[in-house]
């Protein structure tokens, strides 16, 4: 259980002059689930993408608990490693449910598409596994041959969690994963998030500005101001005790609802 | 198993002009096993700030506090989540709860987070449900949309559903009949019972001469304000 997951020491990242994320360093362990809080350009969409992979750090080490060979560097990684790992223990969702789905294939094939890249071959079963996963994020099976096109944005957003999720990922990186819908749709989300924690022992770092879904979903927090980690610690106190001139602007500005 | 020690918190407000708050200085106590303290003191005296303090919601500046075997001040999130899945439960006067997530489910969730089977975990709940008077047909819905009173009942059978060796209790009867009032406070000699220490905020005095050992003014920790 206190196994790492993930460790990240130094992680850098630099736009020319100006500063992505600087000299970022935090650890996780299974089942844990990290929010990261800033306004807009604070650089932690940069964080995310450079963890996952997505975006080339500058300086830094991001060890990987993995399966068959430890901890291990994903920077130092060769390439088609470091795609198996994306496929297979790690998952993103996007803010934007369309940069994470393939909008002119089907629901099911959407879901169906991450089994195959892990080798799965037999159809029946991808086809029922798939119908498993649309169920569990509420997605009607009889929308299984319909186009993410077709699905409303919360729809879009559960079926990209749906194909994320189906090959069993242990740790999943969310980039604004409740913007953009609405608050209804927002609680479900939330609840469905909130359940596969618990249920798969998933690890998660979730970006996002709404101090609400930390609250509800983090254990742990940190604050990002110009690149920088401002404070970090236990969500709760964070939020209730913020020993940052930035974080407690930041918790004082929310318009209570 | 709770003990304060020389302890100090004093507020800063980086945006209005660095502003200090000193609120408590020098508290100490202690609560053994089975045995249940009240904070009592007038309005704004720091009772809520003393126990969030020892829940590790707020941070402390000055002494230690200890839960068990650990010193929460300082102590690592991990620590601090740790404790509080295992030692230390706390029943506050609000109830945060993911929207849409049932009644049974939100009680049940304590249970849930050790790894207790659901339907031994949702048995429990509806138990603690029913005795808090909470009708069934509420329970496949959120506490969202719920009473005042409802809300506080769910969030005392959340609080209750373990036996955690020390829980924390602010206002734990504030808005309650004197029927439900009389359950919380049976559920309360029950842990105590079982050794449950118990640090309390009771405005109801009655309430608090009921459960209560021993109280502690927390007016006396007060710091003096220099002008």
């Amino acid at each position: 259980m206190s196994e790492l997951l993930l460790d990240v020491t130094g992680l850098s990242k630099y736009y020319g002059n100006r500063i992505g994320c600087a000299d970022v360093n935090f650890d996780l362990w299974p089942g844990e689930v990290m929010g990261i809080v800033g306004e807009s350009g604070s650089g932690k969409s940069t964080l995310l993408n450079c963890l996952a992979g997505q975006v080339e750090a500058d300086f830094g080490e991001v060890f990987f608990s993995t399966r068959s060979e430890g901890m291990k560097d994903t920077f130092q990684m060769s390439e088609p490693e470091r795609r198996m790992l994306s496929r297979t223990d790690w998952a993103f969702v996007h803010q934007n449910a369309r940069d994470g789905l393939r909008m002119n294939v089907s629901a099911g094939g959407n879901v169906g598409e991450r089994l195959m890249a892990v080798g799965s071959r037999h159809y029946g079963k991808i086809r029922n596994k798939a119908v498993d996963w649309l169920e569990r994020v509420e997605i009607h099976n009889s929308r299984i041959d319909d186009r993410p096109t077709a699905f409303s944005g919360g729809m879009q957003q559960r079926l990209q969690i749906a194909r994320n999720l189906v090959t069993g990922p242990r740790l999943v990186f969310m980039d604004e994963p409740t913007g953009g819908l609405d608050v209804s749709v927002q609680a479900r989300l939330l609840d469905l998030i909130k359940s596969l924690v618990r249920e798969m022992n998933l690890s998660a770092i979730i970006v996002t500005h709404d101090l609400a879904v930390v609250r509800l979903l983090a254990d742990r927090l940190m604050v990002m101001k110009d690149g920088y980690v401002v404070e970090s610690g236990l969500t709760d106190q964070v939020l209730d005790d913020p020993q940052h001139s930035y974080t407690q602007l930041l918790v004082s500005s929310v318009l209570q609802a | 198993m709770i003990k304060v020690e020389n302890v100090g918190k004093t507020f800063t407000l980086f945006n209005q002009e660095n502003t200090s708050i000193p609120v408590i200085k020098e508290a100490s106590f202690e609560v053994l096993k089975g045995d249940c303290v009240a904070l009592v003191g007038k309005s704004g005296s720091g009772k809520s700030t003393l126990m969030r303090m020892i829940y590790g919601n707020y941070l402390t500046n000055e002494g230690k506090i200890w839960v068990g075997e650990t010193n929460i001040v300082g102590a690592s999130s991990r620590a601090i989540i740790n404790i509080r899945r295992h030692i230390l439960g706390y029943v506050s006067q609000f109830l945060r709860v993911v929207p849409r997530v049932p009644t049974r489910e939100v009680v049940a969730e304590p249970l849930l987070a050790i790894g207790k089977e659901m339907d031994e975990a949702f048995d429990i709940a509806e138990k603690l449900l029913e005795r808090l008077n909470i009708p069934p047909a509420l329970w496949d819905l959120s506490p969202t949309t719920f009473s005042g009173g409802e809300q506080q009942r769910v969030n005392i059978a959340r609080g209750f559903i373990r036996n955690y060796p020390a829980i924390l209790l602010d206002e734990p009867t504030a808005s309650l009949d004197s029927e439900n009032r009389s359950v919380v406070l049976d559920l309360i000699k029950g842990a105590k019972s079982k050794g449950t220490a118990i640090v309390g905020i009771f405005h109801d005095e009655s309430a608090r001469m009921h459960v209560c050992d021993r109280q502690v003014d927390v007016s006396n920790f007060s710091p003096k304000l220099e002008s």
